[in-house]
């Protein structure tokens, strides 16, 4: 069991991107999945109990070593790492479209929200954040997006299903009430 | 409209608004330089687009987003896109224009059964709550981004994707071995001799014609020679195309790599 938390804190340690539960499966054969859960989760505790400055995040569907927030700013302020760009009110919006209705093309992204986004979901695609799934029938055979695994990774979600349901945001759609 | 309004008309007395609103409208607006006239707009610091700032104006109104008075609603709007300058912006004056058919709309004197009449404010409703919805999931998304954004990975990636390419590994003697072998190879350079040869399209139709004349249908094997110059198989190419384009024949290719099936065609006769 040591040698196993070991094992997985290294390959967590090695790779910069998260690690697929599979990945680390395939790495230790001789361990269950059971196994391997629970090495897991003694790292986690061992670097939240035991005073590490990381800790262990699940992410886009895998596991991965980060910094712990606090430390954000020093190890900012020394220049050792840069935090990525936020994005934009606009690209925000766009992304939200798109995480909920994917597959989705560019026109439906625009009627709701009332602007051209050709040039966003360029820079998105270039981003890797979205990229194309697709295309629809119907006339031109539009193009289709849909959100990627680093979208996923770059919003610090496991899966696409821990935004909320669309039905469980306050303000859900529902019919208008009666005609005045 | 790709003029720019002068302040003066900016200001102008269009729009009949009473002066409290305008204070009111002045006050609410975010600090924008009203006298810089800018000619194109493509992102606004305020607003995200036309249906945020009609959903801010909403808010700000204290307005019931069901019942929109909206004539009220689409003077106020008005008026923002002429402070705010977004006169250029394409996107703003056609959601004015369809708040001033919405207000129209609800002018029409309403004939037959009140059950029948359906909200012109309807579909316009619809938008507002589809849009204040993704507004919701943009703030999780924000929220969460920041989160992750405040922790670092072991060593961030730039959002190329991109597979970490092994190093190299070499010893001297392979290297040097390579550049012995690319020296030795490039130490007499050979000297091609290019001849342009023209290509004969007219030739390779008569040929085809005089082929399809006979038989009717053939094969691309039949026509080109296996051992033919780039220059015949590009003819016999070009005549082929000439001759589809003309209704002559039809090609046709069973599956992909197949012989090119060549047949005479009988409806470009008939024509």
């Amino acid at each position: 069991m040591i040698h196993l938390v070991k094992l997985l804190e290294a390959a967590l340690f090695a790779s910069p991107r998260p690690v697929p539960v599979e990945e680390l499966t395939a790495l230790a054969s001789e361990a269950s999945p059971a196994e391997i859960a629970s090495a897991l989760d003694a790292l986690r505790v061992h670097y939240d109990v035991d005073g590490h400055g990381v800790e262990l995040a699940e992410i886009g569907g895998g596991w991965q070593i980060l910094t712990r927030a606090e430390y954000t700013g020093a190890i900012e302020r020394a220049q050792l790492a840069a935090r990525p760009q936020r994005l934009s009110a606009a690209a925000l919006e766009t992304l939200a479209i798109i995480a909920y209705r994917q597959p989705i093309g560019r026109m439906e992204v625009e009627e709701i929200r009332g602007v051209a986004v050709g040039s966003i979901l360029k820079s998105l695609q270039e981003r890797a954040l979205i990229d194309v799934v697709g295309r629809a029938e119907g006339l031109g055979r539009p193009l289709l997006y849909g959100t990627t695994p680093l979208f996923l990774e770059q919003f610090a979600l496991r899966h696409l299903e821990e935004l909320p349901r669309a039905d469980e945001l306050a303000i859900a759609l529902r019919p208008a009430p009666q005609p005045l | 409209m790709g003029a720019v309004m002068t302040e003066e008309q900016a200001q102008g007395p269009q729009v009949g608004v009473h002066a409290e609103s305008v204070t009111l409208v002045m006050e609410a607006v975010p600090a924008v330089a009203p006298v810089q006239p800018v000619s194109f707009l493509v992102d606004l610091p305020a607003y995200a687009g036309p249906l945020d700032l009609l959903l801010s104006l909403i808010r700000d109104e204290k307005v019931d987003i069901y019942d929109i008075p909206i004539a009220h609603i689409a003077r106020q709007f008005l008026l923002r896109v002429r402070v705010l300058q977004l006169n250029d912006a394409a996107e703003y004056l056609e959601l004015a224009a369809r708040l001033l058919r919405i207000k129209a709309q609800m002018l029409l004197p309403r004939h037959g059964e009140m059950e029948k009449w359906e909200d012109p404010r309807a579909e316009l409703v619809r938008r507002l709550l589809e849009y204040q919805q993704m507004r919701e999931v943009v703030d999780i998304l924000e929220r969460r981004g920041d989160e992750r954004r405040s922790r670092f990975a072991r060593a961030w990636l730039q959002e190329s994707g991109e597979s970490v390419a092994a190093p190299l590994s070499l010893s001297l003697g392979e290297l040097l071995t390579a550049v012995d072998r690319i020296l030795r190879v490039t130490r007499e350079p050979t000297v091609h001799t290019i001849v342009a040869r023209t290509l004969d399209v007219a030739g390779a139709i008569a040929m085809v014609r005089s082929v399809i004349a006979e038989r009717r249908n053939a094969r691309w094997g039949e026509l080109v020679a296996r051992d033919a110059e780039p220059w015949q198989i590009l003819s016999m190419l070009l005549a082929l195309l000439e001759l589809a384009k003309l209704g002559e024949l039809r090609l046709a290719q069973p599956r992909p790599f197949a012989s090119v099936e060549i047949e005479h065609d009988s409806s470009g006769e008939a024509a």
